[in-house]
């Protein structure tokens, strides 16, 4: 089984009230030195078989027409799992 | 009598009332599920408000691909009348059939309130019954309310009067959700496709809508209804 992982961002100059909240919770929990947060979405799309350039060519159309919304969103990543390792390994806390 | 099309999606909460609106303005409402591709020959269509789908994904965005969508954005295109209100603005955006997006509220709360508002443009389907300029009131609910679009989108809007209505804000103050330039309400280019975040529908019978401290019968959002089922008569 293959993975693709999609990313999606707000816009750069589009208010990003929920990353804005997030910023504003960090220094009460003493995180004092981050000084932005923006908040986007990560979506993992399952293939049978391997990621191919066929399968990443239809994540990315699939992306652009229902993931994210080009007026407000950004698809900033469309890549296998595989090159997603450092995350991968980061969030299983194995390293 | 004219048949108003009324869509229930899963999560819609708000097709009661506007059935009762379209009843209430002497239409016969005609309810329409999202799962049928059919109109059942309806002259106009309501998108609700509420929460279609949850609003997974973002507001509106699965519930444009419905299936009772795809007669229903070719029968806009062709000029039939459609309004959508709150979750239905969403939709009508996400389906491209009106420009821009809506954003949660600048403010991240959501916002309950009678609100005043200017009708910008009395000449589409849903609003030719009231006079242009002429301010009413009407509730308006939501957390993703923000409306905005580009700056080429939203001088374009503005140059063709497609801004069709506006939130009244007091000398000083800020709109109720960071919607830019003040939008409420925007139409497309033929008048037939109109979306405001506000719930017309919920003012359409006195002792049931605004509180009468807002000066108004609380009745401000009937014409809606009536200027589509009048314009379906002539």
């Amino acid at each position: 089984m293959g993975r693709v992982v999609v990313e999606i961002m707000p816009k750069p100059e589009i208010l990003d009230p929920q990353g804005k909240a997030v910023a504003g919770a960090l220094p009460r929990l003493g995180f004092g030195r981050f000084t932005g947060v923006r908040q986007g979405k990560r979506f993992e799309l399952e293939v049978e078989g391997e990621v191919t350039p066929e399968v990443l060519e239809e994540a990315a159309r699939a992306a652009e027409v229902l993931l994210s919304n080009p007026v407000i969103e950004d698809v900033v990543r469309v890549a296998p799992v595989e090159a997603d390792a450092a995350t991968t390994t980061l969030a299983g806390g194995t390293t | 009598m004219g048949r108003v099309g009324v869509v229930t999606f899963p999560g819609s909460l708000d097709d009661g009332d506007a059935a009762r609106a379209v009843r209430l303005a002497g239409g016969e409402p005609v309810r329409l599920w999202h799962g049928d591709a059919d109109l059942k020959g309806v002259d106009a269509v309501v998108l609700p408000g509420g929460f279609s789908y949850g609003d997974y994904l973002r507001c509106g965005a699965i519930a444009r691909f419905a299936p009772v969508m795809e007669p229903l954005v070719d029968a806009a295109r062709g000029g039939l009348p459609v309004l959508g209100i709150c979750n239905g603005f969403q939709v009508l955006c996400e389906a491209h059939l009106l420009p821009g997006a809506l954003v949660r509220n600048d403010h991240r709360t959501f916002v309950c309130t009678d609100q005043r508002l200017r009708v910008e443009n009395a000449a589409t389907a849903w609003t030719h019954e009231y006079a242009s300029g002429e301010e009413v009131v009407v509730p308006l609910k939501n957390g993703e309310g923000g409306y905005l679009a580009d700056e080429a989108t939203l001088d374009r809007l503005e140059g063709e009067g497609l801004v069709a209505l506006r939130y009244v804000v007091p000398e000083g103050g800020r709109n109720p959700n960071g919607s830019a330039r003040d939008i409420a309400g925007v139409a497309n280019a033929a008048g037939n496709v109109v979306g405001l975040m506000p719930h017309p529908e919920h003012a359409v019978e006195a002792g049931y809508g605004p509180d009468p401290r807002t000066g108004t019968a609380g009745t401000d959002g009937l014409r809606f209804f009536s200027s589509v089922l009048r314009q379906l008569v002539s």
